[in-house]
């Protein structure tokens, strides 16, 4: 719907655009391509020879690896499962009416304005701390021994850091979502003799099901590449234990410098995220359509 | 000046063609409606003419000059759209001002042509109003207020009545009627309401998919239009369309008869019917009028008409009024009006 | 009866509504009442929210220990730099996408989504090593160029879905009216997109704020943002309750006021359009 003339301005005006992205993505993957099957560590100056799939085949059977994949699962999955479930019952609940529902909103909001770093050590330090922590403190007073957190349940910890950052945002677009359903379904539904129980799930809870979907795609993207938390919480440890393959990568090519195996451990994570933005791009797209 | 030529011109979407090779001469000062039912290439055409769209091949000359690559600014035209397209953050008078702006016309003028155009639309009082605060008869009359300042050569208008409701249009339509009046500038107005078409057009091109099937002044194409597709498209109701078998010399494939013309008869006419749902107007009646071997028959009534459901009754028609249509649709003059070549 | 009945679920609901987002917003509201504590009050036993001495010590201990206000202007300039930047590469494509459609239009929009999809661990090595090669490892221009890349998907998805709102008839009016391509978009499109393109800035500032990736990765001492500042308090310093607790206030409420007036347009830019 446009003459000659406009269309070549646009391919003008897309270029920039598309080449600093074109640029940004192929350019640096293809060098994290090659790397991968070199031998190569920054600590060791030498040919950087050709050695194949060895990187792939070190990384993939590395206990870590293993280890550090499922306590990805498991990051992801439980997070995931932690915003979606909350994430439904306070958006369910901010949408009644309520006194100061602005008021609610903003500190239901706010979590997520905080910087990773800043939500990881204030939850490490003023919360989770075994001596001088809140929780520590709060046991004691309840006459039971404090938990060390970061030792004894590395991972849960930072579940549960992590999910109090993304709660908001699942509730944000969850409460959309609701808000968006149409309010003559729910008193055609009144008028039909449906219960609290059979609206939400027969009329509620279909309608949220993309926003939900969206969620779930869209948090996994993010929470697949969780790095800051555990930089400054646990650092991994103990040894593997609150590991992520992103983090992983990180200490194999940044403190280890073996560019070659963390390479291989960057093309795995790209396949991974890959899966998971296949289904978030069929769902986008679908939405485009509409 | 204002004259437009169309000479074979065509348009295609990627691989779909919507307006075939297509001549047509828009003379100098005429309102000239393009109506036709959704999708038939009228508005794609309009927009076209404008320079809104690429000519696929053929050419276009506005005042035998090509203007076939020209971009729109260029043209001298101006457009009303559907949606009054409006510059939401300017008030009415900058909306007005944008097109001389853009020409770098002295402010002085800018300002005495903003007043004329403002008076001439009962505009004065709205100038420093946004669009956001007038209602949809003051937004159109802001959209015309654009285009005419910049005394066009031509005006097109893109339907620009569709978004008003009915008694609003009503009003409009007499307006750009009188606009076109005394200005005497080229109009080329798009519409699917093919009353607006019979009310305000000096001529009516009757658009059907891609082509145009016929051009002609209002009553032309009511009294002679030359195929079923343009006399069913003209006159409200629609006309009636009765197949019957041709026999011998006679093609006739189907007859056409407008509900105005038909006669309710005591003595047995041409049909016999059962009257089924009944429109009062007041000033008319329809009746809609069950044949068998037939269909429904629309017919036009007196208002105060006596028949009531389930009548049986006799319609007839004068042999003057009765179209004739051969097997492609096409209007056999020669039977229809009696000429025997068509005007 | 009825009124009565309404009225006692408002209250049940309300209660129930502020205990849990009290809950949530806790650790922030902790965290602002330690910062005007003193140390040995930050970690007592026995913690007080209002019962203590307040005291702004904290915050001029953390203002004259660390170079905090560099950090603070490296996280102005950096999230500020990226998403000027960033607007101005993404407005004429958001402009192209959204009134010149093409077939291809759909797909470009879905590759430059899968852009933000790669993992930052997948780039890293190349990205850091390009970086040490090119003298940009901890420079704020680096760190402007990477979080203008990493946010240019989502800017040209915010502004590609305001704009579609506004009828291309309105450009094109201004065609016919004699505007060219520059007074198109600067005289009709900019100024009817401007909430649009406000909000779109104003959450890219705090995605750029916020990230935590590659400013960690790519930065040290000189062009390090708040985020990285606030990581050197991991230990020990973290257990300076108080003036972890200042520390982290200053880095955070800004993006927390500017946070909550963009709570709308999060759901749109965030969701790709995706939910609205």
């Amino acid at each position: 719907m446009a003459t000659t003339q406009s269309r070549t301005l646009a391919k003008i005006m897309l270029f920039p655009s598309v080449t600093l992205l074109l640029a940004w993505m192929i350019v640096p993957l293809c060098m994290t391509l090659y790397f991968s099957f070199l031998d190569y560590n920054l600590l060791m100056p030498g040919d950087n020879e050709f050695i194949g799939l060895l990187n792939y085949e070190f990384f993939l059977t590395d206990p870590a690896f293993i280890e550090s994949f499922f306590n990805t699962l498991l990051l992801v999955g439980g997070v995931l499962f932690i915003t979606i479930g909350g994430g439904i019952g306070l958006a369910i609940l901010l949408d009644q009416a309520i006194w100061g529902r602005n008021y609610v909103r903003i500190m239901v909001l706010a979590p997520f304005f905080v910087m990773p770093t800043v939500s990881a050590l204030v939850w490490k330090n003023m919360f989770m701390n075994p001596v001088n922590g809140l929780f520590a403190h709060f046991a004691e007073f309840i006459g039971v021994a404090p938990v060390d957190f970061f030792a004894e349940l590395p991972l849960f910890s930072i579940i549960i850091i992590v999910s109090w950052q993304w709660l908001p945002f699942a509730t944000l677009i969850l409460l959309t979502a609701i808000q968006s359903l149409d309010r003559e379904q729910l008193e055609a539904a009144d008028l039909d003799g449906a219960g609290p129980f059979s609206k939400f799930f027969y009329i509620v809870l279909p309608h949220l099901s993309r926003a939900v979907t969206a969620v779930i795609l869209i948090e996994t993207i993010f929470l697949l590449s969780i790095f800051a938390e555990i930089l400054v919480t646990t650092s991994g440890g103990p040894g593997y234990a609150s590991t992520n393959i992103t983090y992983l990568i990180y200490t194999q090519s940044l403190l280890q410098f073996d560019v070659g195996g963390g390479s291989a451990g960057g093309i795995v994570a790209v396949i991974i995220a890959n899966i998971v933005a296949i289904f978030l791009m069929r769902l986008i797209g679908k939405n485009l359509e509409g | 000046m204002g004259s437009i030529t169309l000479k074979q011109v065509t348009k295609n979407f990627d691989e779909v063609n919507v307006i075939k090779p297509l001549d047509l001469h828009i003379r100098d000062g005429e309102f000239i409606v393009f109506v036709g039912p959704s999708g038939c290439g009228k508005s794609t055409l309009l927009r076209m003419i404008a320079g809104l769209e690429d000519t696929t091949s053929g050419s276009i000359d506005i005042d035998g000059e090509d203007a076939t690559n020209m971009p729109p600014a260029k043209r001298g035209l101006a457009m009303v759209f559907q949606s009054y397209a409006l510059y939401p953050h300017m008030s009415v008078r900058n909306n007005i001002a944008f097109p001389l702006k853009r020409a770098k016309v002295a402010p002085a003028v800018i300002e005495e042509k903003i007043e004329k155009a403002a008076s001439m639309l009962n505009l004065t009082d709205y100038l420093d109003r946004k669009p956001g605060q007038l209602s949809g008869g003051q937004r159109q009359r802001v959209a015309i207020g654009r285009a005419i300042v910049r005394q066009p050569s031509a005006f097109l208008f893109d339907e620009p009545l569709s978004n008003l409701d009915a008694s609003l249009r009503v009003n409009m339509r007499l307006e750009i009627s009188q606009l076109h009046k005394s200005l005497a500038t080229t109009m080329i107005y798009v519409t699917h309401d093919q009353v607006e078409a019979m009310t305000m057009a000096d001529r009516i091109a009757v658009f059907n998919g891609g082509i145009i099937e016929q051009v002609g002044t209002p009553l032309e194409l009511y009294q002679k239009p030359i195929n079923r597709f343009v006399a069913g498209f003209i006159g409200s109701p629609k006309m009636n369309f009765i197949d019957v078998t041709p026999q011998g010399d006679d093609a006739t494939c189907s007859l056409g008869v407008r509900p105005e013309h038909f006669k309710i008869t005591e003595a047995k006419g041409l049909w016999t019917g059962k009257v089924g749902v009944i429109e009062h107007l007041g000033s008319e009646t329809f009746l809609h009028v069950h044949v068998e071997g037939i269909g429904t028959l629309t017919v036009k009534a007196d208002g105060d008409s006596p028949v009531s459901y389930g009548d049986v009754i006799n319609l007839t028609a004068a042999q003057d009024k009765i179209m004739h249509f051969d097997a492609a649709g096409v209007t056999i003059p020669s039977l229809s009006w009696g000429e025997t070549s068509a005007a | 009866m009825a009124i009565s009945k309404t009225n006692k679920s408002k209250v049940v609901y309300t209660l129930l509504a502020w205990s849990i987002s009290g809950m949530l917003f806790f650790p922030i509201l902790w965290t602002m009442i330690t910062s005007f504590k003193t140390e040995a009050e930050a970690i007592s036993a026995t913690p007080s929210l209002f019962m203590f001495e307040w005291t702004l010590e904290n915050y001029t201990d953390v203002l004259a220990r660390s170079p905090y206000f560099e950090h603070f202007l490296n996280s102005v300039i950096i999230s500020l730099g990226a998403s000027l930047l960033g607007l101005l590469i993404a407005i004429p494509a958001a402009w192209s996408m959204a009134f010149v459609q093409t077939k291809r239009t759909k797909n470009l929009l879905m590759w430059m989504l899968s852009t933000k999809m790669l993992p930052p661990v997948g780039v890293l090595i190349p990205i850091y090593l390009l970086f040490r090669d090119f003298g940009l490892l901890d420079t704020r221009l680096g760190l402007v160029i990477v979080m203008t890349l990493i946010n240019l998907p989502i800017m040209v998805w915010m502004l590609y879905t305001y704009f579609r709102e506004i009828p291309h008839e309105i450009l094109e009016a201004a065609r016919m009216d004699g505007a060219g391509i520059k007074e198109e978009i600067f005289h009709v499109l900019l100024p009817i997109a401007l909430p649009g393109i406000a909000s779109t800035l104003l959450l890219n500032v705090i995605l750029a704020w916020n990230e935590a990736f590659w400013t960690l990765i790519l930065t040290a001492a000189n062009a390090a943002p708040l985020t990285a500042f606030i990581a050197s308090y991991s230990s020990p310093e973290g257990l300076f309750y108080a003036k972890l607790s200042a520390a982290s206030v200053m880095a955070v409420v800004p993006i927390l006021i500017l946070g909550w007036f963009s709570q709308k347009q999060l759901v749109r830019g965030l969701s790709f359009g995706a939910v609205k």
